[in-house]
């Protein structure tokens, strides 16, 4: 997958997970917590279906690595880039 | 007669709020129940494949949003459309009432189940690895789950919780609510029933192997308590749940009046896990009518619990036969032969299609009743048509479960 390609698989996921909310001007460099409603539930339900899309593994203390969008394509990118 | 209570002591219906299969509010599922329009239709069940069912058509999303759905239950969606309709029915605003002072009670006949099936059924595709077991799961299957959501959907404050009572939940649902507005805990309760048991291809299949799963041709047809031709339960989802207020604090605000609760009761058999035994049926019927101050003789319409099956329905015969035998004054009807069994939600949501006969004295009939069982004769069984009777003062619900738990509910006329 390029960096695109997972940028856009991330905002579906989040998209799929929090379907009310409009994800058309979610800034990459700015917490998504900060931008919609996403609480922590919603957030496991995104480390879940990175594992079972793609069999990705994501450690507790890697999840800081997912607060932005664009901190998600640069710490996704190596994991994705073969898929 | 029984003394005269004090209108803090009275407790009365102000509110309704349903989802049944054919009628998403009272006028609706009356208008079907006066139609004879069954609510049963073809549904199809993991493993099982196609069986015959009764599901609701309400819009969810009238009052929760996209993502309320996604992480909540069914049977938790059910009620808080059935507990946002009713407040509306109501007439009250929330925003004007102590959240802290108002209880939702709801039946339930189980809850977990239909949640804990999708969860290994999702996992299955991982090779059973519990890795990919939901961290949604424990909030779904809590026992509390229906009545939690109405409360985390509308701001209530105030207790809630569910009573698992199988098919005589509904009944304890209302009826918990009468007994915490008595004892002061809350100034207004929700309280009634749901299910979410089509959900569940384990419940169709138990019912099944049990040899109680109705079969039909026609799904209209399937549901045919009393009939000689009956083969079993047909299993539905819904829900009833009804805005109950002490009558002092009803008529300090000009609420529209359903019904009074003059009498309830419960009891149980303790004989079997799944039979019904007539005499502590009576009994329970005895109780209730005990508590309501009044004779058989003063029930005019009676909604029984029957749900088309060979063992139950000619029981429940007799125990009515021997109460009201002498005093053939009663109409007698059933609601299920037109949605089906819809568990926890039953009690409630019979009682409510029956409410409105107190306004137009018609008595709805017990639809599919073509061929009689000599079993299941009763007096003035209202069959297949509506029937207009004179009087309609009290009328009596009867709810009954698995592992033999019973409930019975009277109503009455409002007069102050």
């Amino acid at each position: 997958m390029t960096k695109e390609q997972i940028k856009d698989t991330i905002l579906e996921i989040i998209a799929q997970i929090i379907p009310d909310e409009d994800l058309s001007n979610l800034k990459g460099d700015i917490p998504i917590r900060e931008q919609v409603e996403l609480d922590s539930m919603d957030f496991l339900d995104i480390i879940m279906e990175l594992r079972k899309r793609y069999g990705i593994e994501v450690p507790e203390d890697d999840y800081i690595q997912l607060a932005t969008l664009d901190s998600s394509v640069a710490y996704l990118e190596p994991r994705m880039r073969e898929l | 007669m029984a003394a005269r209570k004090p209108n803090e002591a009275r407790i009365v219906i102000t509110g309704i709020g349903l989802a049944a299969p054919n009628g998403n509010n009272l006028t609706e599922f009356r208008k079907s129940l006066l139609a004879g329009k069954s609510g049963i239709q073809k549904f199809n069940v993991r493993y099982m494949g196609d069986v015959l069912a009764g599901i609701c058509h309400f819009d969810p999303l009238k009052y929760q949003k996209k993502k309320d759905l996604r992480r909540g239950t069914r049977a938790g969606s059910i009620a808080i459309y059935c507990a946002q309709e009713a407040i509306a029915d109501a007439k009250l605003d929330l925003a004007c009432l102590d959240k802290s002072r108002i209880g939702v009670y709801l039946g339930i006949t189980e809850h977990g189940t239909v949640e804990t099936e999708n969860e290994i059924y999702e996992i299955k595709q991982f090779d059973y690895d519990v890795k990919y077991w939901s961290h949604h799961h424990n909030p779904r299957v809590v026992a509390n789950n229906p009545a939690g959501e109405v409360t985390l959907n509308m701001g209530i404050t105030g207790p809630h919780y569910t009573l698992g009572a199988a098919c005589a939940g509904g009944n304890i649902g209302l009826t918990q609510g009468l007994q915490m507005l008595l004892l002061n805990e809350v100034d207004l309760a929700l309280g009634g029933g749901v299910s979410e048991s089509t959900g569940s291809f384990g419940i169709f299949a138990g019912f099944k192997s049990e040899g109680a799963l109705a079969s039909h041709p026609d799904p209209e047809k399937a549901c045919r308590p009393f009939d000689k031709d009956r083969n079993g339960v047909v299993v539905s989802e819904g829900g009833c749940i009804f805005v109950l207020e002490r009558l002092s604090d009803a008529l300090k605000r000009g609420a529209k009046i359903y019904s009074e609760i003059v009498g309830y009761s419960i009891n149980s058999d303790a004989t079997d896990f799944i039979f019904p035994d007539k005499e502590r049926q009576i009994q329970c019927i005895k109780l209730a009518l005990n508590k309501a101050g009044i004779s058989p003789e003063d029930i005019d319409i009676i909604n029984t619990h029957g749900t088309g099956t060979i063992e139950g329905d000619p029981v429940e015969c007799k125990a009515i036969r021997e109460l009201f035998g002498e005093y053939p004054y009663a109409h007698i009807n059933n609601t299920k032969s037109f949605i089906g069994h819809t568990m926890g939600a039953a009690g409630a949501l019979e009682l409510a299609g029956n409410l409105p006969s107190f306004e137009d004295y018609t008595v709805h009939p017990t639809i599919n009743l073509d061929h009689l069982d000599p079993e299941c004769p009763l007096n003035n069984l209202v069959i297949n048509e509506p029937k207009k009777i004179d009087k309609v003062d009290y009328i009596l619900n009867n709810s009954f479960g698995m592992l033999g738990i019973n409930s019975v509910v009277i109503v009455k006329r409002f007069e102050e």
